[in-house]
């Protein structure tokens, strides 16, 4: 278990140059994730066409897992049908939760870089949240979203 | 003598503590953590133990557990005699004035529940008010605000300043005969703090103000003398003071503590039940419902005899000197900024470092072998009255060396090169 697994350089380059880190005035869906212990937070926005994901844009604060998984998010799910955005997301829980290497990271692409998230339990919160939070904003959930009750992310 | 003996004052007679041998005393810190020596700082959150509480608890379950205040059998008799010994050792190292005033409970929330429900709700009526302080750990707030929800009193705050010190002019102007309780931290869990508590309880004594400390943080680092302090109430946990987890106390002034009902019901509180009636059992027996953490109030008393056998002003002068050099050492770092700088505080040096969140580095040091504590610390309106989601903290205690201040120092260098 190396650190460098979790702060691969894609990671340390998104925290620090987040992708599409704005607000989206005109959004048609938009949701909150947050986790208040570790105070990770997030405003996710989704500009629909049809069944196409045509802009997606995120705000907030958070560890570098947290602002980088949301920003390889945006990239990823940009342009995608909705049905595909979801699905993606049941891979990517799958990738940060499941305890052996059911996923095969390397048709992910850059989201791939977040497979070492798995080795450090505490952290797979952080990495999941954006993705919850995609989820429910998809289906125009009001309520804020958190990974800290959920048993799936606990480590 | 005072209540409260700062690490400053007159302990230089003493010989310093052998810190190396301390060591020793402590298995787990022989350890290993990710292949690094374990660089343990976060006892703030939960101490650790010296082998002579853990070889205590567990000769307790070999050779004397049986239930207490029940059996005539001479196990029931044994252990009642070890649970009531260990009663006795907390009264005399906090020095209250009978067993009766020492209740055995989970730990400081629950003592600040107990206070709270039982002395609170018969007690405070509409327009009542609490005060408390914006430096207060969640447990020392929310319990009052159930309160305040039961009874319709209200909770105000007393106002802290930037360094993360009480402002006394703000609590004087607070005080008022609407003022029924201060429920104040001795030390803050998150920022370090110690609290000048004795001219606070000097004012709410002048007010007829009932006062309740948590002392969570303070028991462990510095002699605590509830009658010169004076408060009506005083909790704090086992498991921060090298003690079991699972169990605190709850000191209380016999007067208090007897006009109180039960919290909760069930056995040993009791004298007599049928049907009709319950005699409730005298103090503290009346707040013990159930049977209790026998071994957890064993290696309470343990734990007791081991810091007193070190001595608590040997244990402050050694953990100020931890503080002076983590604090200045870590001020060194570009970029870090310290998250508390009261005059007099324990050693609890909570920081941020530009462009690394705590939880990173939180990991990152624990990459290093060295354990701190990242996020609000159960001081939400501390962080906020900050502006800060979360920070990074290091805690100190007597075992700790200035070796581990440079490794933690390190640590943080290395995190900031990661990121930078």
């Amino acid at each position: 278990m190396d650190l460098k697994d979790l702060y691969r350089d894609v990671i340390v380059d998104h925290n620090r140059n987040p992708r599409n880190f704005r607000a989206m005035p005109d959004a048609d869906r938009h949701a909150e994730g947050f986790n208040p212990l570790c105070g990770d937070q997030l405003t996710l926005y989704v500009k629909l066409e049809g069944d196409t994901i045509r802009d997606v844009s995120f705000e907030g604060s958070g560890c570098a897992i947290s602002v980088a998984s949301a920003s390889l998010l945006t990239e990823s799910v940009k342009g995608r049908a909705v049905a595909d955005a979801e699905r993606l997301f049941a891979t990517m829980h799958e990738l940060l939760t499941s305890p052996e290497a059911a996923i095969d990271p390397a048709p992910l692409g850059k989201l791939g870089a977040l497979s070492g998230v798995r080795e450090f339990p505490a952290r797979v919160k952080c990495a999941s949240l954006c993705w919850h939070t995609l989820d429910a904003a998809l289906h125009s959930q009001a309520e804020p979203v958190s990974t800290e009750g959920n048993p799936a992310e606990w480590p | 003598m005072n209540a409260v003996t700062h690490p400053t004052g007159r302990v230089r007679s003493a010989a310093p503590l052998d810190v190396a041998r301390v060591r020793l005393d402590f298995p787990i810190l022989a350890r290993s953590v990710n292949g690094h020596p374990l660089v343990y700082l976060d006892n703030a959150a939960s101490s650790q133990r010296p082998q002579s509480v853990i070889d205590t608890v567990s000769r307790y379950y070999e050779h004397s557990h049986a239930n207490v205040h029940r059996g005539v059998h001479a196990l029931s008799q044994e252990a009642t005699d070890l649970f009531e010994g260990a009663r006795r050792r907390v009264q005399h190292f906090i020095n209250a004035r009978s067993p009766r005033e020492i209740v055995f409970v989970r730990g400081t929330t629950e003592a600040i529940n107990l206070v709270a429900q039982s002395w609170g709700r018969p007690a405070l009526r509409q327009g009542d008010e609490i005060l408390v302080s914006h430096l207060e750990h969640h447990a020392n707030i929310v319990p009052w605000q159930m309160l305040c929800e039961q009874t319709g009193a209200r909770l105000r705050v007393i106002p802290m300043t930037r360094a993360g010190e009480l402002d006394f002019d703000a609590y004087l102007a607070l005080l008022s005969d609407r003022t029924r309780l201060l429920a104040l931290a001795h030390v803050s869990n998150s920022l370090g703090t110690i609290v000048p508590v004795r001219r606070f309880i000097a004012e709410a004594r002048r007010h007829g103000v009932t006062v309740l400390l948590d002392g969570a943080q303070a028991v462990p680092h510095m002699k605590v003398d509830v009658q010169t302090l004076d408060c009506d109430f005083y909790c704090f946990s086992s498991h921060k003071m090298c003690g079991p987890t699972g169990i605190g106390v709850l000191y209380g002034r016999e007067a208090l503590l007897n006009a109180m009902p039960p919290w909760q019901g069930g056995g040993d509180m009791i004298l007599a039940v049928s049907f009709e009636r319950t005699i409730y059992n005298e103090v503290p027996h009346k707040f013990e419902a159930g049977t209790p953490h026998i071994a957890g109030a064993v290696g309470l008393a343990a734990a007791v005899d081991y810091l007193e056998e070190l001595g608590l002003e040997r244990i402050a002068a050694a953990e100020h000197e931890l503080l002076t050099h983590a604090s200045e050492r870590l001020r060194e770092i570009p970029g870090l900024t310290l998250v508390g700088t009261a005059a007099e505080k324990c050693a609890v040096v909570s920081f941020t470092l530009d462009g690394v969140h705590p939880h990173d580095l939180g990991t990152i040091l624990d990459h290093q072998g060295v354990a701190i504590r990242t996020g609000h610390h159960c001081a939400m309106p501390v962080m906020e009255f900050f502006g800060l989601p979360a920070t990074a903290r290091a805690s100190f205690s007597f075992y700790n060396t200035h070796d581990e201040v440079e490794r933690l120092a390190a640590a943080v260098e290395l995190a900031r090169g990661m990121f930078a």
